[in-house]
Protein backbone atom coordinates (compact mmCIF):
# COMPACT_ATOMS: atom_id res chain seq x y z
CA UNK A 1 0.00 0.00 0.00
CA UNK A 2 1.16 3.44 -0.63
CA UNK A 3 2.05 5.63 1.97
CA UNK A 4 2.13 9.10 0.15
CA UNK A 5 -0.57 11.45 1.54
CA UNK A 6 -2.31 14.24 -0.31
CA UNK A 7 -3.85 17.34 1.56
CA UNK A 8 -6.98 17.66 0.30
CA UNK A 9 -9.72 20.47 1.20
CA UNK A 10 -13.14 19.12 2.31
CA UNK A 11 -15.51 21.60 2.15
CA UNK A 12 -18.45 20.09 4.09
CA UNK A 13 -21.89 21.33 4.56
CA UNK A 14 -22.92 21.52 7.79
CA UNK A 15 -26.25 22.02 9.64
CA UNK A 16 -27.68 21.36 12.88
CA UNK A 17 -31.55 21.41 13.21
CA UNK A 18 -31.17 23.11 16.76
CA UNK A 19 -29.14 25.77 16.17
CA UNK A 20 -28.86 26.94 12.35
CA UNK A 21 -31.39 28.64 10.33
CA UNK A 22 -29.34 27.17 7.27
CA UNK A 23 -26.50 25.20 6.10
CA UNK A 24 -23.02 26.46 6.18
CA UNK A 25 -20.02 25.21 4.66
CA UNK A 26 -17.34 24.19 7.38
CA UNK A 27 -13.68 23.46 5.54
CA UNK A 28 -11.51 20.73 6.33
CA UNK A 29 -7.75 20.45 5.67
CA UNK A 30 -7.48 16.24 5.42
CA UNK A 31 -3.99 14.24 4.42
CA UNK A 32 -5.05 11.64 2.58
CA UNK A 33 -4.14 8.31 0.94
CA UNK A 34 -3.83 8.05 -2.68
CA UNK A 35 -6.29 4.81 -2.53
CA UNK A 36 -8.91 6.69 -0.52
CA UNK A 37 -12.10 7.17 -1.17
CA UNK A 38 -14.12 10.10 0.03
CA UNK A 39 -16.07 8.12 2.60
CA UNK A 40 -12.25 7.49 3.78
CA UNK A 41 -11.65 11.42 4.32
CA UNK A 42 -15.06 11.53 5.78
CA UNK A 43 -14.03 9.21 8.07
CA UNK A 44 -10.96 11.40 8.98
CA UNK A 45 -12.53 14.10 10.02
CA UNK A 46 -14.89 12.70 12.12
CA UNK A 47 -11.89 10.48 14.12
CA UNK A 48 -9.15 13.08 14.07
CA UNK A 49 -10.74 16.53 13.57
CA UNK A 50 -14.79 16.96 14.60
CA UNK A 51 -16.38 14.11 16.19
CA UNK A 52 -19.84 16.16 15.66
CA UNK A 53 -20.13 15.60 11.86
CA UNK A 54 -23.22 13.27 11.23
CA UNK A 55 -23.88 11.19 8.17
CA UNK A 56 -24.50 7.68 7.38
CA UNK A 57 -21.94 5.01 5.63
CA UNK A 58 -21.71 1.36 7.03
CA UNK A 59 -20.59 -1.56 4.28
CA UNK A 60 -17.74 0.78 2.75
CA UNK A 61 -18.62 -1.80 -0.21
CA UNK A 62 -21.36 -0.75 -2.58
CA UNK A 63 -23.87 -2.71 -0.61
CA UNK A 64 -25.25 -0.84 1.69
CA UNK A 65 -26.47 2.19 -0.12
CA UNK A 66 -26.36 4.39 3.00
CA UNK A 67 -23.30 6.71 1.62
CA UNK A 68 -25.07 8.66 -0.97
CA UNK A 69 -23.92 12.39 -0.85
CA UNK A 70 -23.48 15.66 -3.46
CA UNK A 71 -19.49 15.45 -4.28
CA UNK A 72 -18.85 18.33 -6.02
CA UNK A 73 -22.53 18.64 -6.90
CA UNK A 74 -22.56 15.07 -8.30
CA UNK A 75 -24.82 12.67 -6.28
CA UNK A 76 -22.28 9.77 -5.46
CA UNK A 77 -21.68 6.99 -3.55
CA UNK A 78 -19.16 8.44 -1.51
CA UNK A 79 -17.40 4.58 -0.70
CA UNK A 80 -17.14 3.99 -4.54
CA UNK A 81 -15.60 8.24 -5.59
CA UNK A 82 -11.80 7.68 -5.43
CA UNK A 83 -10.01 10.83 -4.39
CA UNK A 84 -7.81 9.91 -7.16
CA UNK A 85 -10.24 11.04 -9.71
CA UNK A 86 -10.85 14.71 -7.81
CA UNK A 87 -8.95 17.87 -7.44
CA UNK A 88 -7.40 18.80 -4.24
CA UNK A 89 -10.72 21.01 -2.89
CA UNK A 90 -13.91 19.14 -2.65
CA UNK A 91 -17.24 20.22 -2.07
CA UNK A 92 -19.20 17.88 0.07
CA UNK A 93 -23.35 18.00 0.63
CA UNK A 94 -26.48 16.34 1.51
CA UNK A 95 -28.05 14.43 -1.17
CA UNK A 96 -29.94 17.30 -2.96
CA UNK A 97 -33.71 17.08 -3.24
CA UNK A 98 -33.92 15.86 0.27
CA UNK A 99 -34.79 17.38 3.22
CA UNK A 100 -31.56 17.88 5.52
CA UNK A 101 -31.92 16.31 8.72
CA UNK A 102 -28.22 17.24 10.17
CA UNK A 103 -25.30 17.60 8.70
CA UNK A 104 -24.67 15.13 5.35
CA UNK A 105 -28.04 13.26 6.63
CA UNK A 106 -31.31 13.57 4.57
CA UNK A 107 -34.80 12.68 5.23
CA UNK A 108 -35.93 9.54 3.14
CA UNK A 109 -39.46 8.87 4.68
CA UNK A 110 -40.64 10.24 1.03
CA UNK A 111 -38.51 8.18 -0.86
CA UNK A 112 -39.10 4.95 1.17
CA UNK A 113 -42.98 5.43 1.20
CA UNK A 114 -43.04 5.36 -2.37
CA UNK A 115 -40.77 2.53 -2.40
CA UNK A 116 -43.86 0.61 -0.58
CA UNK A 117 -46.12 2.00 -2.56
CA UNK A 118 -45.42 0.32 -5.79
CA UNK A 119 -46.37 -3.03 -4.07
CA UNK A 120 -42.10 -4.38 -4.49
CA UNK A 121 -42.74 -7.78 -4.18
CA UNK A 122 -44.33 -11.01 -5.84
CA UNK A 123 -47.98 -10.73 -6.61
CA UNK A 124 -49.88 -14.08 -7.00
CA UNK A 125 -53.76 -14.49 -8.12
CA UNK A 126 -53.58 -18.05 -8.27
CA UNK A 127 -53.37 -20.66 -5.38
CA UNK A 128 -50.49 -20.26 -3.80
CA UNK A 129 -47.75 -23.24 -4.69
CA UNK A 130 -48.21 -26.49 -2.63
CA UNK A 131 -44.81 -26.60 -0.34
CA UNK A 132 -42.51 -29.02 -2.65
CA UNK A 133 -43.60 -26.57 -5.45
CA UNK A 134 -41.80 -24.17 -6.86
CA UNK A 135 -41.99 -21.36 -9.37
CA UNK A 136 -40.15 -21.85 -12.40
CA UNK A 137 -37.68 -19.01 -13.72
CA UNK A 138 -35.73 -19.74 -16.76
CA UNK A 139 -32.61 -18.00 -16.72
CA UNK A 140 -33.88 -15.54 -20.09
CA UNK A 141 -36.67 -14.90 -18.05
CA UNK A 142 -34.27 -13.71 -15.36
CA UNK A 143 -32.17 -12.06 -17.52
CA UNK A 144 -35.08 -9.73 -18.52
CA UNK A 145 -35.12 -7.98 -15.02
CA UNK A 146 -31.78 -8.99 -13.27
CA UNK A 147 -30.22 -5.37 -14.06
CA UNK A 148 -32.88 -4.18 -11.99
CA UNK A 149 -32.47 -5.62 -9.37
CA UNK A 150 -28.77 -4.60 -8.52
CA UNK A 151 -30.50 -1.52 -6.74
CA UNK A 152 -29.15 -0.56 -3.13
CA UNK A 153 -31.39 2.40 -2.67
CA UNK A 154 -28.52 4.68 -2.25
CA UNK A 155 -31.25 7.20 -3.87
CA UNK A 156 -28.65 9.12 -6.10
CA UNK A 157 -31.03 8.91 -8.82
CA UNK A 158 -33.49 10.81 -6.99
CA UNK A 159 -30.89 13.67 -6.18
CA UNK A 160 -29.90 13.83 -9.83
CA UNK A 161 -33.86 13.47 -11.11
CA UNK A 162 -34.68 17.19 -12.06
CA UNK A 163 -38.20 16.03 -12.54
CA UNK A 164 -38.50 15.14 -8.57
CA UNK A 165 -36.98 18.59 -7.58
CA UNK A 166 -39.73 19.95 -9.58
CA UNK A 167 -42.79 17.90 -7.94
CA UNK A 168 -41.85 15.59 -5.21
CA UNK A 169 -45.17 13.72 -5.94
CA UNK A 170 -43.46 11.97 -8.80
CA UNK A 171 -42.43 8.29 -7.49
CA UNK A 172 -39.40 8.46 -9.38
CA UNK A 173 -36.24 6.58 -10.36
CA UNK A 174 -35.48 4.15 -8.35
CA UNK A 175 -39.51 3.11 -7.25
CA UNK A 176 -40.35 2.93 -10.92
CA UNK A 177 -37.70 0.59 -11.20
CA UNK A 178 -38.21 -1.36 -8.93
CA UNK A 179 -41.94 -1.46 -9.92
CA UNK A 180 -40.46 -2.55 -13.67
CA UNK A 181 -38.39 -5.03 -12.08
CA UNK A 182 -41.99 -7.01 -10.68
CA UNK A 183 -44.11 -6.44 -13.62
CA UNK A 184 -41.03 -8.23 -15.45
CA UNK A 185 -40.56 -11.27 -13.42
CA UNK A 186 -42.20 -14.20 -15.36
CA UNK A 187 -43.56 -15.50 -11.12
CA UNK A 188 -45.46 -12.40 -11.06
CA UNK A 189 -48.58 -11.52 -11.78
CA UNK A 190 -49.01 -8.02 -10.10
CA UNK A 191 -48.96 -6.05 -13.04
CA UNK A 192 -52.72 -4.40 -13.25
CA UNK A 193 -52.47 -3.67 -9.08
CA UNK A 194 -49.36 -1.64 -10.07
CA UNK A 195 -51.11 0.02 -13.11
CA UNK A 196 -52.80 2.80 -11.64
CA UNK A 197 -50.43 4.27 -9.23
CA UNK A 198 -47.67 3.72 -12.05
CA UNK A 199 -49.72 4.93 -15.15
CA UNK A 200 -51.38 7.95 -13.18
CA UNK A 201 -50.56 11.24 -13.13
CA UNK A 202 -47.21 11.15 -10.96
CA UNK A 203 -46.52 7.88 -12.43
CA UNK A 204 -44.33 7.49 -15.61
CA UNK A 205 -45.68 10.18 -17.36
CA UNK A 206 -43.79 12.75 -15.17
CA UNK A 207 -40.42 11.41 -16.44
CA UNK A 208 -39.11 13.39 -19.33
CA UNK A 209 -36.20 10.87 -19.82
CA UNK A 210 -33.74 13.52 -18.77
CA UNK A 211 -31.75 10.31 -18.12
CA UNK A 212 -29.24 11.86 -15.05
CA UNK A 213 -30.86 9.15 -12.59
CA UNK A 214 -29.24 6.34 -15.29
CA UNK A 215 -25.86 8.75 -15.43
CA UNK A 216 -24.94 8.69 -11.43
CA UNK A 217 -26.33 5.13 -10.60
CA UNK A 218 -23.60 3.48 -8.97
CA UNK A 219 -24.92 0.45 -9.68
CA UNK A 220 -25.53 0.55 -13.62
CA UNK A 221 -29.55 0.11 -12.67
CA UNK A 222 -30.41 2.32 -15.50
CA UNK A 223 -33.77 3.66 -14.16
CA UNK A 224 -34.65 5.70 -17.05
CA UNK A 225 -34.96 2.99 -19.17
CA UNK A 226 -36.86 1.20 -17.21
CA UNK A 227 -38.98 4.00 -16.84
CA UNK A 228 -39.09 4.66 -20.73
CA UNK A 229 -40.30 0.67 -21.04
CA UNK A 230 -43.07 1.30 -18.96
CA UNK A 231 -44.68 3.83 -20.92
CA UNK A 232 -44.24 1.75 -23.80
CA UNK A 233 -45.97 -0.97 -22.07
CA UNK A 234 -48.74 1.28 -20.70
CA UNK A 235 -49.48 3.14 -24.23
CA UNK A 236 -49.29 -0.39 -25.95
CA UNK A 237 -51.31 -1.59 -23.51
CA UNK A 238 -53.89 0.50 -23.96
CA UNK A 239 -54.29 0.14 -28.03
CA UNK A 240 -54.44 -3.60 -27.32
CA UNK A 241 -57.78 -2.63 -25.02
CA UNK A 242 -58.74 -0.18 -27.87
CA UNK A 243 -58.84 -2.78 -29.44
CA UNK A 244 -59.98 -5.66 -27.04
CA UNK A 245 -56.77 -7.70 -27.23
CA UNK A 246 -56.89 -9.18 -24.37
CA UNK A 247 -53.84 -7.73 -22.74
CA UNK A 248 -51.51 -8.83 -20.04
CA UNK A 249 -53.43 -11.25 -17.81
CA UNK A 250 -50.96 -10.84 -15.26
CA UNK B 1 -33.38 16.58 20.38
CA UNK B 2 -36.14 18.38 18.10
CA UNK B 3 -36.27 17.59 14.10
CA UNK B 4 -36.37 20.81 11.56
CA UNK B 5 -35.56 19.73 8.75
CA UNK B 6 -34.00 22.21 6.00
CA UNK B 7 -35.66 22.08 2.73
CA UNK B 8 -33.25 23.65 0.22
CA UNK B 9 -34.91 26.40 -2.15
CA UNK B 10 -35.19 25.46 -6.00
CA UNK B 11 -35.32 27.62 -8.77
CA UNK B 12 -38.46 26.29 -11.04
CA UNK B 13 -37.18 28.52 -14.18
CA UNK B 14 -33.31 28.15 -13.44
CA UNK B 15 -33.39 24.92 -12.30
CA UNK B 16 -31.14 23.59 -15.33
CA UNK B 17 -28.35 26.05 -15.14
CA UNK B 18 -27.33 24.06 -12.45
CA UNK B 19 -25.42 20.82 -14.25
CA UNK B 20 -24.03 20.38 -17.78
CA UNK B 21 -26.39 17.55 -18.77
CA UNK B 22 -29.44 19.76 -17.46
CA UNK B 23 -28.68 22.68 -20.15
CA UNK B 24 -28.06 19.90 -23.08
CA UNK B 25 -31.58 18.19 -22.04
CA UNK B 26 -32.72 21.69 -22.40
CA UNK B 27 -31.17 22.03 -25.62
CA UNK B 28 -32.56 18.98 -26.76
CA UNK B 29 -36.37 19.38 -25.69
CA UNK B 30 -36.10 22.70 -27.39
CA UNK B 31 -36.03 21.12 -30.69
CA UNK B 32 -39.53 21.15 -30.27
CA UNK B 33 -39.73 24.59 -31.40
CA UNK B 34 -37.78 23.36 -34.66
CA UNK B 35 -40.27 20.68 -35.56
CA UNK B 36 -43.09 22.68 -35.31
CA UNK B 37 -42.10 25.58 -37.57
CA UNK B 38 -40.86 22.95 -40.14
CA UNK B 39 -44.29 21.40 -39.79
CA UNK B 40 -45.56 24.57 -40.42
CA UNK B 41 -43.32 25.72 -43.10
CA UNK B 42 -44.35 22.29 -44.74
CA UNK B 43 -48.08 23.10 -44.61
CA UNK B 44 -48.00 25.75 -45.90
CA UNK B 45 -46.08 25.05 -48.94
CA UNK B 46 -49.30 22.57 -49.00
CA UNK B 47 -51.42 25.46 -49.29
CA UNK B 48 -49.09 27.06 -52.60
CA UNK B 49 -49.06 23.81 -54.38
CA UNK B 50 -53.24 23.90 -54.03
CA UNK B 51 -52.92 26.56 -56.64
CA UNK B 52 -51.54 26.95 -59.81
CA UNK B 53 -47.67 26.85 -60.62
CA UNK B 54 -46.91 30.47 -60.80
CA UNK B 55 -48.54 30.17 -57.29
CA UNK B 56 -46.06 27.32 -56.07
CA UNK B 57 -43.26 28.89 -57.77
CA UNK B 58 -43.64 32.17 -55.48
CA UNK B 59 -43.48 30.35 -52.59
CA UNK B 60 -40.22 28.30 -53.72
CA UNK B 61 -39.24 32.26 -54.34
CA UNK B 62 -40.48 33.42 -51.11
CA UNK B 63 -38.06 30.84 -49.47
CA UNK B 64 -35.25 31.99 -51.21
CA UNK B 65 -32.58 34.48 -48.96
CA UNK B 66 -29.36 34.47 -47.51
CA UNK B 67 -30.72 34.76 -44.20
CA UNK B 68 -32.90 31.57 -44.83
CA UNK B 69 -29.84 29.56 -45.74
CA UNK B 70 -28.05 30.30 -42.88
CA UNK B 71 -31.11 29.78 -40.75
CA UNK B 72 -31.87 26.01 -42.30
CA UNK B 73 -28.03 25.15 -41.98
CA UNK B 74 -27.88 26.42 -38.22
CA UNK B 75 -31.17 24.42 -37.93
CA UNK B 76 -29.96 21.21 -39.71
CA UNK B 77 -27.16 21.28 -37.33
CA UNK B 78 -29.05 21.52 -34.23
CA UNK B 79 -31.79 18.98 -34.91
CA UNK B 80 -28.68 16.48 -36.07
CA UNK B 81 -27.19 17.33 -32.65
CA UNK B 82 -30.13 17.35 -30.09
CA UNK B 83 -33.01 15.52 -31.65
CA UNK B 84 -31.53 12.28 -34.14
CA UNK B 85 -28.76 11.44 -32.84
CA UNK B 86 -29.60 11.33 -28.88
CA UNK B 87 -33.03 9.93 -30.41
CA UNK B 88 -31.28 7.32 -31.64
CA UNK B 89 -28.87 6.88 -28.66
CA UNK B 90 -31.99 5.93 -26.54
CA UNK B 91 -33.91 3.97 -28.30
CA UNK B 92 -32.95 0.84 -27.10
CA UNK B 93 -33.28 1.65 -23.51
CA UNK B 94 -37.16 2.24 -24.18
CA UNK B 95 -37.38 -1.12 -26.73
CA UNK B 96 -34.66 -3.52 -25.94
CA UNK B 97 -34.39 -6.41 -27.98
CA UNK B 98 -34.04 -9.61 -26.01
CA UNK B 99 -32.78 -13.24 -27.63
CA UNK B 100 -32.91 -16.04 -25.79
CA UNK B 101 -31.30 -15.65 -22.67
CA UNK B 102 -29.02 -12.45 -24.18
CA UNK B 103 -30.05 -8.75 -24.50
CA UNK B 104 -29.46 -7.65 -27.95
CA UNK B 105 -25.98 -5.03 -27.45
CA UNK B 106 -27.25 -1.31 -27.55
CA UNK B 107 -24.83 -0.61 -30.55
CA UNK B 108 -26.36 -3.32 -32.58
CA UNK B 109 -29.74 -1.26 -32.18
CA UNK B 110 -27.79 2.32 -32.44
CA UNK B 111 -25.96 1.03 -35.56
CA UNK B 112 -29.34 -0.15 -36.86
CA UNK B 113 -30.67 2.81 -36.73
CA UNK B 114 -28.31 4.86 -37.97
CA UNK B 115 -28.25 2.62 -41.09
CA UNK B 116 -32.16 3.04 -41.82
CA UNK B 117 -31.66 6.90 -41.46
CA UNK B 118 -29.36 7.35 -44.12
CA UNK B 119 -31.05 4.98 -46.41
CA UNK B 120 -34.17 6.75 -45.56
CA UNK B 121 -32.35 10.27 -46.27
CA UNK B 122 -30.86 9.43 -49.53
CA UNK B 123 -34.15 8.26 -50.56
CA UNK B 124 -36.05 11.30 -49.85
CA UNK B 125 -33.50 13.04 -51.18
CA UNK B 126 -33.35 10.55 -54.26
CA UNK B 127 -36.82 11.44 -54.57
CA UNK B 128 -36.97 14.99 -54.43
CA UNK B 129 -34.43 14.55 -57.11
CA UNK B 130 -31.87 16.35 -55.09
CA UNK B 131 -29.41 13.92 -57.32
CA UNK C 1 -59.05 9.06 -17.61
CA UNK C 2 -55.73 10.61 -17.41
CA UNK C 3 -54.04 7.36 -17.61
CA UNK C 4 -55.72 6.72 -20.98
CA UNK C 5 -55.06 10.30 -22.49
CA UNK C 6 -51.93 10.20 -21.31
CA UNK C 7 -50.61 7.09 -23.30
CA UNK C 8 -51.89 7.93 -26.24
CA UNK C 9 -50.52 11.54 -26.30
CA UNK C 10 -46.87 9.74 -25.37
CA UNK C 11 -47.88 7.47 -27.81
CA UNK C 12 -47.96 10.02 -30.67
CA UNK C 13 -45.06 11.88 -29.45
CA UNK C 14 -42.91 8.88 -29.18
CA UNK C 15 -43.88 7.62 -32.46
CA UNK C 16 -43.58 11.47 -34.10
CA UNK C 17 -40.14 11.43 -32.40
CA UNK C 18 -39.10 8.34 -34.35
CA UNK C 19 -39.96 9.75 -36.88
CA UNK C 20 -38.80 13.35 -37.13
CA UNK C 21 -35.50 12.25 -36.18
CA UNK C 22 -35.11 9.77 -39.33
CA UNK C 23 -37.35 12.23 -42.07
CA UNK C 24 -36.19 16.19 -40.52
CA UNK C 25 -32.56 16.03 -41.86
CA UNK C 26 -33.65 15.27 -45.22
CA UNK C 27 -36.86 17.79 -45.39
CA UNK C 28 -34.56 20.47 -43.78
CA UNK C 29 -31.79 20.12 -46.18
CA UNK C 30 -34.64 20.33 -48.99
CA UNK C 31 -35.14 23.46 -47.40
CA UNK C 32 -31.23 24.47 -47.17
CA UNK C 33 -31.61 23.57 -51.46
CA UNK C 34 -34.68 26.06 -52.11
CA UNK C 35 -33.03 28.48 -50.24
CA UNK C 36 -29.83 28.79 -51.74
CA UNK C 37 -32.08 28.80 -55.22
CA UNK C 38 -31.25 25.54 -56.26
CA UNK C 39 -34.71 23.50 -56.40
CA UNK C 40 -34.46 20.18 -57.13
CA UNK C 41 -35.96 18.68 -59.91
CA UNK C 42 -38.50 16.47 -57.90
CA UNK C 43 -39.87 19.61 -56.59
CA UNK C 44 -40.63 21.50 -59.44
CA UNK C 45 -44.77 22.37 -59.88
CA UNK C 46 -45.73 19.22 -62.39
CA UNK C 47 -43.13 16.67 -60.48
CA UNK C 48 -44.18 17.56 -56.39
CA UNK C 49 -47.80 17.76 -57.57
CA UNK C 50 -47.90 14.47 -59.08
CA UNK C 51 -46.41 13.21 -55.29
CA UNK C 52 -49.29 14.77 -53.57
CA UNK C 53 -52.01 13.65 -56.05
CA UNK C 54 -51.21 10.09 -55.52
CA UNK C 55 -52.78 9.13 -52.67
CA UNK C 56 -49.33 7.29 -51.56
CA UNK C 57 -47.93 10.84 -51.81
CA UNK C 58 -50.93 12.13 -49.53
CA UNK C 59 -50.72 9.71 -46.79
CA UNK C 60 -46.97 9.58 -46.96
CA UNK C 61 -47.10 13.86 -45.90
CA UNK C 62 -49.91 13.35 -43.88
CA UNK C 63 -48.57 10.95 -41.42
CA UNK C 64 -45.67 12.68 -41.31
CA UNK C 65 -46.90 16.30 -40.44
CA UNK C 66 -49.53 14.72 -38.39
CA UNK C 67 -46.98 12.99 -36.10
CA UNK C 68 -44.35 15.38 -36.27
CA UNK C 69 -47.00 18.88 -35.11
CA UNK C 70 -48.57 15.93 -32.31
CA UNK C 71 -44.41 15.30 -31.41
CA UNK C 72 -43.89 18.76 -31.38
CA UNK C 73 -46.62 19.70 -29.01
CA UNK C 74 -46.33 17.07 -26.13
CA UNK C 75 -42.51 18.31 -26.21
CA UNK C 76 -43.26 21.79 -25.44
CA UNK C 77 -45.49 21.14 -22.76
CA UNK C 78 -42.67 19.56 -21.24
CA UNK C 79 -40.47 22.66 -21.91
CA UNK C 80 -43.19 24.90 -20.28
CA UNK C 81 -43.40 22.76 -17.66
CA UNK C 82 -39.53 22.89 -17.28
CA UNK C 83 -39.53 27.11 -17.81
CA UNK C 84 -41.61 27.11 -14.93
CA UNK C 85 -44.90 27.07 -16.07
CA UNK C 86 -47.01 25.41 -14.02
CA UNK C 87 -50.70 26.02 -15.51
CA UNK C 88 -50.10 22.46 -17.19
CA UNK C 89 -54.17 22.22 -18.27
CA UNK C 90 -53.88 25.52 -19.96
CA UNK C 91 -50.72 24.76 -21.79
CA UNK C 92 -51.79 21.31 -22.76
CA UNK C 93 -55.12 22.64 -24.30
CA UNK C 94 -52.82 25.26 -26.18
CA UNK C 95 -50.03 22.68 -27.56
CA UNK C 96 -52.64 20.11 -28.42
CA UNK C 97 -55.33 23.02 -29.96
CA UNK C 98 -51.92 23.78 -31.70
CA UNK C 99 -51.55 20.06 -32.92
CA UNK C 100 -54.91 19.67 -33.82
CA UNK C 101 -55.03 22.82 -36.42
CA UNK C 102 -51.88 21.63 -37.64
CA UNK C 103 -53.03 18.28 -38.83
CA UNK C 104 -56.51 19.47 -39.78
CA UNK C 105 -54.54 21.76 -42.34
CA UNK C 106 -52.43 19.13 -43.40
CA UNK C 107 -55.48 17.02 -44.60
CA UNK C 108 -57.28 19.84 -46.40
CA UNK C 109 -54.72 20.94 -48.29
CA UNK C 110 -53.44 17.68 -49.11
CA UNK C 111 -57.35 16.91 -50.21
CA UNK C 112 -57.18 20.15 -51.96
CA UNK C 113 -54.82 18.64 -54.11
CA UNK C 114 -56.60 17.15 -56.34
S1 LIG D 1 -31.47 3.03 -9.03
FE1 LIG D 1 -29.27 3.29 -8.75
S2 LIG D 1 -29.07 5.40 -7.99
FE2 LIG D 1 -31.19 4.84 -7.75
S3 LIG D 1 -31.35 4.06 -5.66
FE3 LIG D 1 -31.00 2.30 -6.98
S4 LIG D 1 -28.79 2.01 -6.98
FE4 LIG D 1 -29.17 4.06 -6.19
S1 LIG E 1 -35.02 9.93 -16.77
FE1 LIG E 1 -36.90 10.42 -15.67
S2 LIG E 1 -36.61 9.59 -13.63
FE2 LIG E 1 -34.58 9.67 -14.59
S3 LIG E 1 -33.72 11.63 -13.97
FE3 LIG E 1 -34.79 11.94 -15.88
S4 LIG E 1 -36.85 12.62 -15.36
FE4 LIG E 1 -35.92 11.70 -13.55
S1 LIG F 1 -21.06 2.68 2.75
FE1 LIG F 1 -22.45 1.13 2.08
S2 LIG F 1 -22.78 1.74 0.03
FE2 LIG F 1 -21.26 3.14 0.64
Amino acid sequence: MSTQTRQMELEVMRYDPEKDDAPWFQTYSVPCMEDWVILDAINYVKDNLDTTLAYRWSCHMMVCGSCGMMVNGEPSLTCKTFIRELPDKVRIEPLENFPIERDLVVVLDDVMQKLHQVQPYIIRKDDPPAEDKEYIQSRGALAKFKQLTMCINCMCCYAACPQYALNKDFIGPAALALAHRYNRDNRDQGKSDRLDILADHDGVWDCSFVGACSEVCPKHVDPAAAIQQMKVDGAVEFWKQKMGIPGDKS
Amino acid sequence: MSRNPYVRPISTTTWYMRHGRYKVYVLRELTSFLVMFYSFLTIYGLSALTGSAERWDAFLASQQSTAMVVFHGVALLYFLFFQTFPWFKLAPKAMPVQIGEKKLPDSYIIIGHYVAWLAVSVFILWLAGAF
Amino acid sequence: MAIAKKAVVWGLFAAGGTLTSFVFPALIALFLLIATGNVPEGLQFDQIRTFAVSWLGKACLFIVLFLSVWHAAHRLRVVAHDFGIRKDALVANAVYTIAAIGSVLAAFYLLMIG
